[in-house]
């Protein structure tokens, strides 16, 4: 019997047959992490920061993290959306502690340095001295002392902010079917129903391929299959922008066929019908869109998955802590002209999504499963091969394609080789 | 039973058993049994503090009625996959504010202790419950339990009641 090294059986496997393989060191290794910070998180991306609806009134300011970052998100006197780094220009304080809230300038703590809405410091104490003594130098010029500040774009009152210059404009980063369908979602005032946070003890990247993947949807997640919000055997369809950056699926429950469904599922662990609901008004729902899309879930790269499953309307945030850290904010909406009943919908129809969501629990513990498991064996490799080897558009859903994009998009950002190392 | 006629010490001892049963429930297992801790009408909710102190009405686990409370289980012994765990939860500081339209509103503190089968024991999730209390069939049932969590960042998923 011959033994055979693992890395040797991995080449001869790529030689044999086709598929997309991705080594477990890019979700394990730190140095990657480091890199992601730099290239991606600061590199030529938007990230997504907020909801204009979050701070809807002049002071309004919300903090989060683009990457590791700490930054601050907020409304200035003149109705503009400011986004900056928070940390005090002085000593490296963080400036606001507070998740959100609302105040008239930004003051650190540490020795009350006073920045506007804008970031623009205005003032600091004992900048002259106390009696003659002390006191900034004679040099020291107050509008170099600011907060950094980032490149800030809105569409449809969604916040992007990016520390690049280079970045072409977001709409152009988006492309135009991502900002048709951002554009369906948001296409009037909304409104904030609330946040959930869902930590996970993965690395973000998993998440990244599980919002991309259509198909573990109705196998993972069996409560989707069985009440037909979503089947791999419904008409939909994954599609990328031209960059592969972002996908879009999406499909429509409409297309359900419960007798073709049984056929389909029927070597299935997740299709079981005779599982019914005691109280089936958790799904009561009603249509709001002019087309037949039910679910639909944009992954925009890199850090924001922006959803509509049935009525349930959300954005997820990814926030990085580490290679095996990330937390998902969930801020689920509605819109501000939703009447009684539909607030009601919405509002027990949360329970499908979220950290405790029937159809959303599983995804944290999916990611759990596969980062627990490529903990070694570094230049090994997952296997991505549904629906062909390549980054293509379906229209279907028993697909892997946009995962692929997403690899695409990846090294190009990342400046990796085809085979993920890192050039010297 | 008739809460109205308690003195203030039984009607003490009889929420602090409803509790102690509750959450006993659930540490053991016993999940086919826990809707049954509430009216048929009930409202059970556990929310983010960050979602109640803003006056939000998102929660993270939402149900207006006992079916609901039901179907939690049923979805969770036959649907959902999450890692293998035990609860363990301690209620302290039962404080029975009073009675309103014949339901004693109560509110206590909880810490919910999980163990996974790795065999380490974390704080879970830590928060006060908001109860309405009634007599059911001579036994007290909760016709509200709104559960306000602190620990706003949930560990991986939360699939079981609290």
């Amino acid at each position: 019997m011959t033994v055979t090294s693992s890395n040797a059986k991995a080449e001869i496997q790529d030689a044999e047959e086709a598929g997309h393989r991705v080594p477990y060191k890019v979700f394990t290794e730190r140095k990657y992490f480091d890199l992601e910070q730099e290239r991606l998180f600061r590199g030529r991306t938007w990230s997504f920061v907020a909801l204009e609806a979050e701070v809807p009134n002049s002071g309004d300011y919300k903090s989060t993290l683009i990457g590791q970052i700490p930054v601050i998100v907020t409304r200035a006197e003149d109705g503009s959306v400011h986004v900056m780094q928070n940390r005090c220009a002085h000593r490296g304080a963080r400036v606001c502690r507070s998740l959100r809230g609302n105040t008239p300038t930004l003051e650190c703590v540490y020795h009350q340095w006073a920045y506007d809405l804008t970031g623009k410091l205005i003032g600091l104490p004992f900048r002259r001295g106390i009696k003659g003594k002390g006191g900034m130098p004679k040099s020291f010029d107050m509008s170099k002392h600011g907060l950094n500040q980032l490149r800030v774009e809105t569409l449809n009152g969604v916040v992007f902010a990016t520390f690049s210059d280079e970045v072409e404009p977001l709409q152009e980063y988006l492309g135009p079917k991502t900002v048709e369908h951002l554009g369906r979602i948001f296409n009037r005032p909304i409104k904030v129903l609330g946040d959930q946070r869902q930590y996970i003890r993965g690395n973000w990247k998993l998440y990244a391929e599980n919002t991309r993947d259509p198909y573990h949807a109705s196998l993972l997640h069996l409560f989707h299959a069985t009440f037909g919000l979503y089947r791999s055997s419904q008409t939909g369809a994954s599609l990328m922008d031209g960059k592969l950056r972002h996908s879009m699926l999406y499909s429509q429950s409409s297309s359900n066929d419960d007798a073709r469904d049984k056929e389909v599922f029927k070597d299935a662990r997740s299709f079981d019908s005779d599982f019914v609901l005691n109280d089936p008004s958790v799904l009561a729902g009603r249509k709001e869109f002019d087309d037949p899309i039910t679910l639909i879930i944009m992954a925009l790269f890199p850090n924001v998955i922006v959803q509509q499953i049935a009525n349930t309307l959300a954005v997820r945030q990814i926030v990085t802590y580490a290679e095996d850290e990330f937390e998902l904010v969930w801020t689920q909406f509605g819109y501000a002209d939703d009447d009684e009943e539909m607030q009601t919908i919405r509002r027990k129809q949360s329970n499908l999504i979220g950290p405790a969501g029937f159809i959303s629990m599983e995804d944290g513990e999916a990611v759990e499963l596969v980062h627990g498991a490529v903990v070694r064996d570094q230049e090994q490799t997952s296997y991505i091969a549904m629906g062909g080897d390549q980054a293509a558009d379906a229209d279907h859903l028993v697909t892997e394609g946009a995962i692929i994009g997403f690899w695409d998009a990846y090294r190009e950002v990342m400046e990796l080789d085809a085979k993920y190392g890192i050039p010297e | 039973m008739q809460v109205d006629k308690l003195t203030g010490v039984e009607l003490q001892y009889e929420v602090e058993r409803l509790l102690a049963r509750y959450v006993e429930c659930i540490d053991d297992d016993r999940l086919e049994e826990w809707p049954d801790f509430f009216v048929d009408d009930c409202s059970y909710k556990v929310i983010p503090r960050e979602n109640e102190d803003r006056g939000l009405p998102i929660a993270v686990i939402d149900c207006d009625s006992r079916g609901m409370l039901l179907d939690r289980i049923v979805s969770l012994r036959n649907a959902n996959v999450y890692p293998e765990h035990v609860y363990r939860h301690l209620v302290s500081n039962v404080h029975v504010k009073g009675i309103e339209s014949g339901e004693v509103v109560v509110q206590s503190n909880y810490a919910v202790l999980q163990t996974r089968n790795d065999g380490v024991t974390k704080i879970y999730n830590a928060g006060r419950y908001l109860d309405r209390i009634v007599v059911v069939d001579g036994g007290l049932r909760f016709k509200q339990k709104r559960v306000v969590f602190d620990t706003n960042r949930i560990e991986t998923l939360m699939v079981r009641p609290i």
